[in-house]
């Protein structure tokens, strides 16, 4: 293992480091455009410039592995005097465009050129003018003046999902980002060279003039997309709610985590927050008799719910629980099921369609906490619990999230066994076609609007963290579950998400030894022993 | 208080003397102008709305928005004067211009004049001088709190006060306030 000297500090690093990862160990932050962890190495924007003794002349440190004994100076005269020479070739053709421009606020030209930049631009010729707006597929748009060719995005489409759908064409001053002919920016993971580029070239056609980036909040979050779990970031817009029609979730953007998503999202999962400030969402309990329905108070409906499950024997009930619930709702069912002695309750519904997969990180399983629900026993056979609906058995069913009329169940069947129950419950953070047929509808806290853990598809359990208050009169799974389970006669129920996960730690093994303070913002892997 | 002060009466007969005194003097200087005697000046009252004194050309009076040649607005919708409002007193949403080289484009501008706190810092802020606030309108009396919106059209109506100060357009009459 090297070790080298940077800015009088020493450190070692693992052989084939390059001088901005070791510089980044020693709290040094080296400016670059150019280069990203998880590409190549291009060597393109000519920013990171160092000064290494014993070398004539600055080098670039994105392209330069540390070696032993190796002393590297980052803030010497020449550096700084290169960085601004190099800033300001990169800047003469930029159409300094920025209070019209959605990178404004998280730009890396205007970060490194309020630290490094020369502030008089001695630009005096008329600006080489490129293509403005150009839509490049469904997600990304471009304007070529705005880029400084550092390649990232055609690095990500070569190396990443090996698309290859962008290029540098013509030479010169003209240089400029854009398709190959009769190709679309649309693979699945288009949407990160919006991420990655660190210029307003490549921005959001859905974010697009939406929010003006500063006025968001950024909370630490887990994709609810898939069974992969991605980490991500939700961006949240508070202040300003005539912005964006009033929609607070404003975008997902990628959290790294090296086990899981490194920096990258999928598109199905960045633009899947729709239906937290959608119109279906349910936003206080209610109860319907026939065609009329009618709003109630959380008092009532928990009554009307508790009393319900205590009245008709255990095998009259059915649950059909739901894989994207949080592992703290589904232990607080199963606590409810316990005090009941529940056994019909099922989790799985087939989709209508199957999920597309790859093996980049999307999943086939479209929901986050498959593998949660599986390791807490809750994972039992749906269309049981529906047959025996359908067979007059169940007198009570209690539907968590499902669409059931949008699965992959035949439509007429599902009817009959929804039409056969004396009483049906829905608990979900949005309307459905089942949510209509019921006769309680219990409305639930979106992802966004609580705490709580997904399990993903490898074990890992993930924590996602509360970004806005709940809509409505909405509450989280576990607290609407805690109060049923108050009605139902137990002594207490956690008032917290955190304690109903230290409750379901010391109740089920795998999730053994786990807390929130070790789960941390990376997750940490269940004990799910042989699989 | 001297024991004089104390008899009221006293200080109110001393206060009346003083007025008295003014209303001849000035009855006086009102009469001999109107007798020929240009020299003589008496007090001046300003017969305001139809009389205006002079406006100092500082003056932060209600805002407008600058048009372009071809009347669209000038404002681009950066939402630079919606941050630094401290009032937080104006609402901009932004639209797609047709113009790529211009990009942006206002949907929607609104200020609450109710909420303003006449600053300036949105004219301060506006990188495209875009908005002003030299229209020479003062009077925002309204019946509502809606009335006190000021919406994207009626803003981009307005044109600068004159030289002297006096307000060149008609103060925008909010819908509310319409007879």
């Amino acid at each position: 293992m090297p070790r080298l000297t940077i800015n009088g500090k020493e450190v070692e690093v693992p052989a084939g480091t390059n001088l901005i990862e070791a510089a980044r160990r020693v709290g040094v932050e080296v400016p670059h455009y150019c280069y990203h962890p998880g590409l190549s190495i291009a060597g393109q924007c000519r920013l990171c410039m160092v000064d290494i003794e014993k070398t004539p002349r600055p080098t670039i440190a994105c392209n330069t592995q540390a070696v032993d004994g190796m002393v590297v100076w980052t803030e010497t005269d020449r550096v700084k005097e290169t960085r601004r020479s190099v800033m300001e070739f990169h800047l003469i053709n930029h159409p300094l465009d920025c209070p019209v421009c959605d990178q404004a606020g998280e730009c890396w030209l205007q970060i490194y050129y309020m630290k490094h930049g020369l502030y008089d631009p001695r630009m005096t010729d008329e600006k080489v003018h490129k293509p403005k707006a150009v839509p490049l597929g469904p997600h990304v748009i471009l304007d070529a003046e705005r880029c400084i060719l550092c390649s990232r995005c055609v690095r990500f489409c070569d190396e990443i999902t090996k698309t290859g759908e962008l290029g540098i064409f013509h030479r010169g001053d003209h240089s400029e980002i854009g398709l190959f002919p009769g190709r679309e920016l649309a693979n699945p993971y288009s949407a990160n060279v919006v991420d990655i580029c660190p210029v307003g070239a490549l921005t959001d056609r859905d974010f697009r003039f939406q929010v003006r980036v500063w006025y968001l909040d950024a909370t630490k979050s887990i994709c609810p997309g898939c069974a992969r779990g991605c980490n991500i970031e939700v961006h949240t817009n508070r202040r300003r709610p005539h912005h964006a029609e009033g929609r607070r979730v404003a975008r997902l953007k990628p959290r790294y985590n090296a086990d899981v998503n490194r920096w990258w999202i999928c598109d199905a999962g960045r633009y899947g927050y729709g239906a937290v400030d959608d119109k279906t969402r349910l936003r206080a309990p209610s109860r319907r008799e026939g065609e009329a329905v009618a709003d109630a108070t959380w008092e009532e409906a928990i009554a009307a719910v508790a009393g319900t499950l205590g009245r008709l024997r255990p095998d009259e009930l059915g649950v059909i629980a739901s894989p994207r619930m949080a592992n703290e709702d589904l232990f607080a069912l199963r606590r409810v099921l316990e005090r009941r002695g529940i056994r019909r309750v099922g989790c799985r519904v087939p989709p209508r369609e199957p999920g597309d997969e790859d093996d980049i990180l999307i999943r086939a399983d479209k929901n986050p906490n498959a593998r949660g629900a599986a390791l807490l026993g809750l994972d039992g056979d749906a269309a049981a619990v529906l047959a025996a609906a359908r067979a007059r058995q169940v007198k009570c069913l209690w539907v968590f999230d499902h669409d059931l009329l949008a699965s992959g169940w035949p439509e007429a069947s599902v009817e009959q066994a929804l039409r056969a129950v004396e009483t049906l419950i829905f608990t979900g953070p949005n309307a459905n076609a089942t949510s209509e047929r019921a006769h309680w509808v219990l409305p639930s806290a979106a992802w966004v609007e609580r705490e709580g853990t997904y399990t993903n598809f490898e074990g890992r359990v993930q924590r996602f963290r509360q970004a806005l208050e709940p809509l409505g009169q909405a509450l989280p799974a576990w607290d609407l579950l805690g109060r049923v389970l108050v009605a139902l006669g137990a002594p207490a129920a956690p008032p917290r998400a955190e304690r109903w996960f230290g409750e379901l730690a010391a109740a089920v093994p795998a999730f053994a030894g786990l807390s929130y303070r070790s789960i941390g913002d990376a997750g940490q892997a269940a004990a799910t022993g042989p699989a | 208080m001297r024991v004089l002060q104390r008899f009221y009466l006293v200080e109110v007969l001393s206060g009346v003397a003083l007025t008295a005194a003014h209303f001849f003097r000035n009855m006086g200087a009102h009469g001999r102008r109107a007798l020929g005697q240009k020299s003589a000046r008496g007090a001046v009252t300003i017969q305001y709305p139809e009389e205006r004194r002079p406006y100092s050309p500082r003056l932060r009076s209600l805002h407008r928005l600058v048009r372009r040649e071809d009347g669209s607005p000038r404002c681009v919708a950066c939402m630079m004067c919606e941050t630094v409002c401290p009032a937080h007193c104006i609402y901009i949403v932004a639209t797609e211009h047709p113009n790529p080289e211009i990009e942006k484009v206002p949907a929607r501008f609104d200020i609450d004049i109710g909420k303003c706190v006449f600053c300036g810092y949105c004219v301060e802020a506006c990188p495209e001088d875009a908005i002003r606030m030299d229209t020479g309108i003062l009077e925002f009396a309204s019946y509502s709190r809606r009335g006190m919106i000021y919406t994207q059209e009626m803003l981009l109506s307005l044109e600068p006060a004159g030289p002297d100060g006096r307000p060149q357009s008609p103060i925008p009459i909010p819908a509310d306030r319409q007879p």
